[in-house]
């Protein structure tokens, strides 16, 4: 399994500057993806900007959307921007996608959330497409392609037109349940090989941070009512709870697990990077 | 810290015992409606599990209640009045009413106040406790009272029970079938103390108003349950005590707590009696709840950590249960099976025990369960006592074919290996690489597909023949699923001219002379696998390709005699089915879509009378999938996900049956097939 990290965009006190050292240390580690979130109505960076940030001062480490909300986007000028990030990182791109969680996001977008399903579907062959036909440029064969999501609709998308699955975070055995439904859509609509299987959680290291990161999780979950307090209870807040994390989800089949902050602060990356080392 | 406890049952007496034990300092009060001594319901059930949760937490209460459990570690299951006895299953039975004594004395020992006969209207009446703790029950006032924030969602169970106490003292958990002129009873019964012993009834809605219990008392009831089971009461009674017919009702919460209300056992969550674990969830939530209390000062935190420990165990149980009530509510289904699979069946309902476990617990059962599905298979009943294989490995006979053993699939060894699709002529391939069966370039290839598989083996080659019909002319799968054809590609055929997808091309809807034409080419495509020797045809009437496309109301919509009702939409796929049944003599397989998993589309109840005209039509096996009629669908790829339409069909229609859907283990397909839900099954993963 690899172990990936999260740029910190989303939380009070990012900064470019910060990003951007942020991603060059990863980028100097053994991580190898930086993964960014995505949601509209919030103070957060653009994920697929923010990225292009990224690749212009790292060269090796993976760019990862987990995920982008696909139907906010236009699906010709995302499939253009998405080609271009990817070409700018000379193919380091992974495109997560799904339908998103908040209906607040459709709202400010002035897009309709009915229908939301529907219209992604037909957005990832539309990339796909526009991608192989190579007419909307940069000239590029796209970027691996993940879906997310948790209904049967959303994995049955992700076997019909993805590379594979982004999980939306949990303990390790809620990630292989559904790590056992992803691979039996895949099989069911009959597609080679094995989706690959992302996986992702939450960590913030040192007392203060521990406060503050609650305080964020609490903030950037609170439209989700009564289990915003479950995700900043399973925030990982020590080395040893860190390291059973990471084993459980290896253990669990997952094929990349991204951890993101909850505090912006090159501290909380280089703390991470000591927890990671001792195991690694 | 102050407490209020709403309601004095095994939860709420528990909470207050531990929450006191804890912080001696502390104010616990419970207030219960009802006095000390009125009890419902007879003896509550603990596993070893919870025995062990129970000293852990409470030793002075767990040496009561030792003191006076029954002990026992049979299930006996009497089915066509014989009786299948299994062991190794440890359980312990303690009265309730006994139980609740010992509760409260350790709750007056510890100085708790115990307010009995005292009903709460409004929890503002609990003044300024810095916890309530809603124990009261399914229809507690604490969850009412905050209906938004708990969000309830309550689901009736279509069978009626009630339960009776039996001076009887039983030595085993007790299930009883017995069918009467008004349908089919089943008695759930377990001893509680030295003499008595728990024995509840249960039976369909419908064969309870056609018995007249509707209209009965509660002794008309009694007198009616004691005559139906007098030989197993041997000459005992049965006893009441406010004894009604009931409807059960499945509590699932999504929150177990709002600012400073929490919900413990029924109040926040109910399980099917027939796994038998409402006491035992309830006072676990306690246990829970407690350590949360102690290790978090802040009172949001600790009430979150409860949930998260103790929700996912819920919901464990709460699918169990809901696979054993659904057992329960269709068991009819099964009584034609012998008494041995009928108990493994039973043993296995809720899938929490598996032939495997079984295996460890009760090797006897077992080694006999082997052997009758040996014996059944092979037509050679020579006696429990001779050493069979796993029913895995059991070969499997239909026309005149023996497949070697109950796997299907690619893995290697497998008993039945199915070929990928081929296509019956050229305007019915998926996509330009699908094979088709047409001519002689295929033939030799074909051929030396199925020596490979017959050299190396004794693996059988099913061909699986079929029409792509509208989601024809597609590109390789590795590029996505139904992604049309850049360039190329050909005309489509369907029942009716609906594309399959927004990019994909409108089909022509199919003439009664092209369904001819097809008729013809599936005929033709027979006769030349029979010359390369296969084994057996499965037909693909699944997937919306153009035979399944004609079966579901979803993408049949012709005015002809093809379209409308089922027998009319079955018409032409019927036809193709006895076409090629007339030019093949051997085993035939017929791939179905059982569940379209879109509302309006295909459902269970559809596949299985599909099922039956199939076999009317000389399908010697069904291989039910699901999905993929339509483009958008509510899939449900949960484990083992297609083994209740295997189990439907192969029960109900009386067609045997290939399961598929998420089966990875052996162990699955063992339990699969001693239990009767398939007789061969595809391995997965």
């Amino acid at each position: 399994m690899k172990l990936g990290v999260g740029l910190p965009t989303s939380m009070p006190g990012t900064s470019g500057k910060l990003l951007v050292d942020w991603a060059r240390r990863a980028d100097e580690t053994r991580f190898s993806s930086l993964g960014v979130v995505d949601r509209l109505a919030y103070a957060n960076y653009e994920p697929l900007t923010a990225l292009a940030a990224a690749a212009v001062v790292t060269k090796r480490i993976r760019l990862a959307t987990m995920i982008l909300i696909g139907p906010l986007r236009n699906t010709v000028l995302l499939a253009k921007q998405a080609a271009t990030v990817d070409a700018l990182s000379e193919g380091r791109l992974t495109l997560g996608l799904a339908v998103g969680a908040r209906v607040q996001d459709y709202e400010v977008a002035g897009v309709d959330a009915r229908g939301r399903g529907r219209r992604f579907g037909e957005q990832l062959e539309l990339l796909r497409d526009i991608w192989e036909e190579g007419r909307i440029g940069p000239k590029h064969r796209g970027p691996q392609i993940l879906v997310g999501g948790s209904s049967g609709e959303a994995l049955a998308r992700m076997a019909r037109y993805a590379d594979g699955y982004m999980h939306g975070g949990g303990p390790a055995r809620a990630f292989a349940a559904t790590a056992s439904k992803v691979q039996a859509a895949w099989r069911d609509l009959g597609r080679p090989g094995k989706p690959a299987l992302w996986g992702m959680g939450y960590f913030a290291l040192g007392d203060e941070a521990v406060r503050l990161g609650a305080d964020y999780l609490r903030h950037y979950y609170a439209f989700t009512g009564p289990f915003a307090e479950k995700i900043t209870a399973g925030n990982l807040i020590t080395p040893g709870t860190i390291v059973d994390f990471i084993r459980g989800y290896e253990d669990a089949g997952c094929d990349e697990l991204v951890l993101f902050p909850t505090v912006a602060g090159i501290d909380q990356l280089n703390r991470l990077i000591d927890v990671v080392h001792a195991i690694r | 810290m102050k407490y209020a406890v709403l309601g004095g049952g095994p939860a709420g007496l528990y909470f207050a015992l531990l929450a006191k034990k804890a912080d001696p300092a502390a104010e616990v009060h419970v207030i219960e409606r009802n006095p000390p001594d009125a009890t419902f319901g007879w003896g509550v059930v603990f596993s070893e599990e919870t025995l062990g949760a129970l000293r852990d937490a409470d030793f002075e209460s767990h040496e009561e209640i030792l003191a006076s459990f029954a002990r026992w570690n049979a299930i006996d299951i009497y089915f066509r009045d014989t009786r299948v006895r299994s062991r190794g299953h440890v359980f312990t039975g303690i009265s309730r009413k006994v139980l609740l004594g010992i509760l409260q004395r350790r709750c007056r020992s510890l100085e708790i106040q115990l307010d009995f006969n005292r009903e709460v209207r409004d929890l503002a009446e609990l003044g300024n406790a810095d916890l309530i703790v809603g124990a009261d029950g399914i229809n507690g006032l604490a969850r009412r009272s905050q209906e938004q924030a708990f969000a309830p969602r309550l689901t009736a169970h279509p069978t009626k029970y009630v339960w009776f106490g039996a001076d009887l003292a039983l030595d085993a958990f007790t299930f009883i079938f017995r069918r009467n002129e008004h349908g089919l009873f089943q008695v759930h019964a377990y001893p509680f103390d030295a003499r008595t012993s728990t024995f509840i009834v249960e039976c369909p809605e419908e064969t309870w108003r056609s018995a007249g219990l509707d209209g009965a008392s509660e002794s008309q009831s009694l007198d009616y349950c004691s005559d139906l089971f007098a030989r197993e009461l041997q000459g005992r009674k049965l006893l009441s005590n406010r004894s009604t017919w009931l409807t059960f009702l499945t509590l699932r919460s999504m929150s177990w707590h709002h600012d400073n209300v929490v919900l413990v056992g029924d109040a926040a969550h109910t399980a099917h009696f027939s796994i038998g674990s409402g006491t035992k969830l309830a006072m676990e939530d306690s246990i829970g709840l407690v350590g949360a209390l102690r290790r978090h000062a802040d009172l949001k935190t600790a009430l979150t950590e409860y949930e998260l420990e103790r929700q996912p165990v819920v919901e464990r149980f709460q699918e169990a249960a809901a696979e054993s009530s659904a057992y329960f509510e269709h068991v009819s289904r099964y009584e034609g099976f012998s008494a041995t699979q009928f108990a493994f069946n039973l043993l296995t309902r809720s899938r929490r025990i598996t032939y495997t476990n079984l295996s460890q617990r009760d090797p006897g059962l077992v080694r006999s369960v082997d052997a009758m599905f040996a014996g059944s298979a092979t037509g050679r009943h020579d006696g429990a006592g001779r050493l069979s294989p796993p029913p895995m490995f059991v070969t499997f006979r239909v026309r005149g074919k023996e497949i070697p053993n109950r796997v299907a699939g690619s893995t290697p060894g497998a008993g039945l290996a199915i070929s990928q699709f081929f296509a019956v002529s050229a305007d019915g391939r998926i996509g330009p690489k699908t094979p088709v069966l047409d001519g002689d370039e295929q033939r030799a290839a074909l051929k030396s597909q199925i020596d490979g598989v017959h050299r190396n083996s004794g693996t059988r080659f099913a061909l699986q023949l079929g029409h792509a019909g509208r989601r024809g002319a597609t590109r390789p799968v590795s590029d996505g699923v139904d992604r049309p054809l850049r360039w190329g590609g050909w005309p489509l055929l369907s029942a009716s001219p609906m594309p399959y997808s927004p990019r994909t091309r409108i089909p022509r809807e199919i003439t009664k002379a092209e369904m001819q034409v097809v008729t013809e080419a599936f005929a033709s495509a027979t006769r030349i696998a029979q010359e390369c020797q296969v084994d057996a045809l499965e037909l693909n009437f699944a997937q919306g390709y153009l035979l399944a496309s004609f079966i579901s109301p979803l993408s049949n919509q012709r005015r002809d005699n093809f379209g409308g009702s089922l027998d009319n939409r079955l018409r032409f796929p019927l036809q193709v089915l006895a076409e090629v049944r007339r030019a093949w003599a051997g085993p035939l397989i017929v791939r179905l879509t059982a569940d379209d998993w879109v509302v309006g589309g295909t459902g269970l109840d559809d596949a299985v009378e599909i099922a039956r005209m199939l076999k009317a039509h000389g399908c010697d096996l069904v291989h039910p999938v699901f999905g993929q009629t339509v483009l958008e669908s509510r899939p449900d790829y949960r484990k083992l996900f297609g083994v209740p339409a295997s189990d439907r069909i192969r029960n109900e229609a009386g067609v045997p049956t290939i399961a598929s859907g998420n089966i990875t283990t052996s162990d699955e397909i063992n339990t699969i097939l001693a239990a009767g839900r398939a007789d061969l099954c595809m391995l997965e993963g």
